[in-house]
């Protein structure tokens, strides 16, 4: 009897709640720590991008329809499906060269943060919206809204908590999402979307792209359909993001990625990191007859 | 319920014709003005360091007023320099229930000079001398009093989170509410514990300036707001000095985007309150009297120069022909002319350039087919002014429809369903403000949520409030102005 040849996979980007490989049929070759072959990532083209932006925007309205309870369970759900495969994530990181201690470490880390926002859901309303005392007769409040689809360029170092990190206060609030994945390191961000694929995300929610950042940068910047872009970024890069902002008048949250940034820390979690993702709407509402 | 339809439409109504004329009503105070204006720089009125004036002039009247300093990248130095000392020596150091006393002093001093202030507003910006007394300085002295009280309760602003100032903050600032956008700017700055350096429009500098001796006359220490006038350049060096860590602009989008892209290679935080072209939404259930006062203040309120004025009229199709004859009616009536004139309803255009961007829109608005209505009031045989001016039939895709014009220009759309109003309501790049009109309040939450908007009036317009946070979706900016969530912007969170 031969010895059985093991499947391998071959990684898909999850775009839109389906498997895609690029439309440019372009791949890039991912090795492991011995620098041995591991697998063909997709390299993903603009129209990629812009693909997957439309993905997003049909899924918007269903997305912020949700009620904010409900948006808290999905995400808890999404917790519960990568705490079940701790193991298989910390070795796509260790894909990268971290100890499978540290690649745990990440691992928990990230469903850790996703437990922290699943519970914002229904709560960050209370703290950045407000009822306003105005000198005239109406009830004055203003609430926050999502901005859109969001793009979201994760940079390098800690492939997974950085990128998701980047995406959970976005969809938190109502947003959609399109994410470009380390470059180094696609591996775990394949991996996030079979895992986001069986929670109860709502396919086009979440959409993940792999391939050159440097060639997608541009896109992300003018697309004028991305209301706002959050990552962690080289200088050149920022720069190019926030000149392409100008043109729509895109809102920009930038991180320096030649700068160690510290994403376990608590401080990149929380209220302000949803703050940045939403508009204020303020509301004259008339009172008497 | 039987709906009582008028039998006469337009309803009748009593010509005067010129048989009785208003007697002129001019506000007499003095203004108190000095024939030459310097930079307010680290406590001190200085001459620019090249010595550079530029003349000032009543859009009323076309007469000069004053000499204005020309400040240049060296003053712009010397002023956040002097903010910065402030800020490290003095501002940021205080309890913040001491620097809370001076922005009272600040509102109090602001009320003792009301009137003197609003009649050098009205002279030097061409606003009717009623909506500077009633509306432009009150305010301002309203935006003063709410952020002094927040001096000290910061930690309650970001529950959970630590609250820092910038340091310096650079403030640039448009020409259309000259000291209350300078209050909307200084006020929260102050508070928050930042020291500013403000640039006023080239056009209407006088206020800021004379809100320099307010500062001398409340004691504030040297250094914390500078102001210094100029123009497009000396804006410019407030922008991009290294020191100024945090930069507020309102005014277009097209220079808000300039700001944006003069800025993409650095790590400055902004806020940009940028144009607008806002719908205000009239459905057929409306109290049409009420709506069309509505409509009047929310595009000739200061002659149509509000960035978040009502200048898309979407009105339901079954009262479109309703409220155009009542409009014209009122049209009929505004009165325009001096703005120091205390009856005068629409004042002076602000200068002699946007009289000509707004008079080549309108000629546009013609040419491209829209049906034109215009008051048949005379106007001064100096100064700047326009006709009020109505277009009807016309589209979306009409260059008056979509850009903004900034003046007394009313454009007249409709629609049939409350979704085609949010359609056509959302079918811009501006997100700013809107209108939404009906009698029934779940009619209007359903329109506030479905409005792309920073700002949602139902049954009124260009309603402010300190206590109100303002600003724009999409390429009407970023940020807030009031409440607690515009103070948050010239806060680190941490």
């Amino acid at each position: 009897m031969s010895a059985r040849l093991t499947i391998t996979k071959t990684p898909k980007c999850y775009v839109g709640g389906a498997f895609i490989r690029s439309e440019s049929g372009r791949v890039f070759e991912l090795k492991d720590q011995k620098g041995e072959f591991f697998a063909n990532v997709p390299l993903c083209s603009r129209k990629d991008l812009r693909n997957a932006v439309e993905a997003a925007a049909k899924a918007g309205p269903g997305w912020v329809k949700r009620t904010a309870f409900n948006r808290g369970q999905i995400l808890y759900r999404v917790a519960e499906m990568i705490e079940s495969r701790v193991d298989e994530m910390a070795e796509a990181l260790m894909l990268g060269g971290a100890t499978k201690a540290e690649a745990t470490k990440e691992v928990v880390a990230a469903v850790d943060r996703i437990v922290h926002y699943a519970g914002w859901t229904d709560k960050y309303e209370a703290m950045l919206g407000s009822v306003n005392p105005v000198a005239s007769a109406h009830f004055n409040f203003t609430v926050t809204e999502p901005m859109g689809i969001i793009g979201v360029l994760a940079p390098d170092e800690r492939p997974l908590l950085a990128l998701v990190s980047l995406i959970l206060p976005a969809i938190t609030s109502g947003n959609c999402v399109v994410a470009l994945a380390s470059e180094t390191q696609p591996y775990p961000a394949i991996l996030l979307g079979e895992m986001l694929a069986v929670s109860d995300l709502t396919g086009g929610v979440v959409n993940l792209l792999t391939g050159k950042r440097a060639e997608l940068v541009p896109t992300f910047a003018t697309h004028e359909h991305l209301r706002a872009i959050c990552g962690a970024v080289n200088a050149e890069q920022r720069k190019a993001l926030r000149l392409g902002a100008a043109e729509s008048v895109k809102r920009v949250r930038l991180w320096k990625a030649e700068e160690a940034v510290d994403w376990e820390s608590e401080g990149m979690e929380g209220l302000e990191e949803i703050r940045a993702l939403v508009e204020c709407k303020t509301t004259w509402h008339p009172v008497g007859g | 319920m039987a709906k009582i339809i008028s039998k006469t439409n337009p309803a009748r109504e009593l010509v005067f014709g010129d048989l009785w004329e208003y007697d002129a009503a001019p506000e007499t105070a003095d203004p108190k003005l000095k024939k030459r204006y310097d930079l307010f720089i680290n406590g001190q009125f200085v001459a620019p360091k090249k010595g550079k004036y530029f003349a000032t002039i009543n859009p009323g009247t076309e007469v000069k007023i004053a000499d204005i300093a020309l400040g240049d990248a060296a003053d712009v130095d010397a002023a956040c320099k002097a903010a910065q000392k402030a800020f490290t020596t003095v501002w940021g150091p205080m309890p913040g229930k001491e620097r809370g006393k001076y922005l009272y002093r600040i509102a109090r001093l602001l009320q003792d000079h009301a009137r003197e202030f609003a009649v050098a507003e009205t002279m030097d910006g061409g606003k009717p001398i009623k909506e500077s007394r009633d509306f432009d300085l009150p305010m301002a002295a309203a935006h003063f009093f709410y952020h002094a009280g927040w001096a000290d309760k910061l930690p309650y602003l970001a529950a959970g989170r630590q609250v820092a100032p910038y340091g310096v903050v650079g403030q640039v600032i448009p020409w259309n509410f000259p000291l209350l956008m300078l209050a909307w700017k200084i006020a929260p700055a102050l508070a928050a514990g930042n020291c500013v350096v403000l640039k006023p429009a080239e056009t209407t500098s006088i206020t800021a300036l004379k809100f320099g001796e307010i500062c001398q006359e409340a004691g504030l220490p040297p250094g914390v707001v500078n102001i210094v006038s100029g123009a497009g350049e000396t804006g410019a060096a407030v922008i991009n000095h290294p020191l100024t860590s945090k930069v507020a602009f309102t005014g277009s989008t097209e220079v808000g985007k300039l700001i944006m892209r003069s800025l993409a290679g650095t790590e400055k935080k902004m806020t940009l309150e940028l144009g607008g072209k806002a719908a205000n939404i009239v459905f057929e259930d409306a109290p049409l009297d009420q709506a069309v006062e509505g409509i009047i203040n929310g595009i000739f309120f200061n002659q149509g120069h509000v960035c978040c004025a009502g200048s898309r009229l979407l009105v339901q199709e079954s009262v479109a022909g309703e409220v155009l004859a009542r409009l014209k009616r009122r049209l009929a009536t505004l009165r325009v002319g001096d703005p120091l004139d205390k009856n005068t309803d629409i004042g002076a255009i602000n200068s002699k350039e946007q009289l000509g961007k707004i008079t080549e829109l309108v000629k546009a608005g013609v040419a491209e087919g829209a049906e034109m209505y215009q008051s048949e009031c005379r106007l001064p045989a100096k100064g700047f002014y326009f006709r009020p001016t109505l277009f009807a039939k016309m589209s979306m895709s009409h260059r008056i429809a979509r850009e903004e014009i900034f003046g007394p220009v009313l454009s007249m759309l409709t629609f049939r369903t409350l979704e085609e109003a949010v359609e056509k309501a959302n079918n811009t790049p501006y997100g700013l403000s809107a209108g939404v009109w009906t009698d029934k309040g779940s009619k209007i939450l359903k329109m506030s949520t479905l409005l792309k908007a920073g700002v949602v009036w139902a049954n009124t317009y260009n309603k402010f409030d300190p206590a109100s946070p303002f600003g724009g979706y999409k390429e009407s900016g970023f940020g807030r102005e009031g409440g607690k969530q515009g103070l948050m912007d010239y806060c680190r969170v941490g």
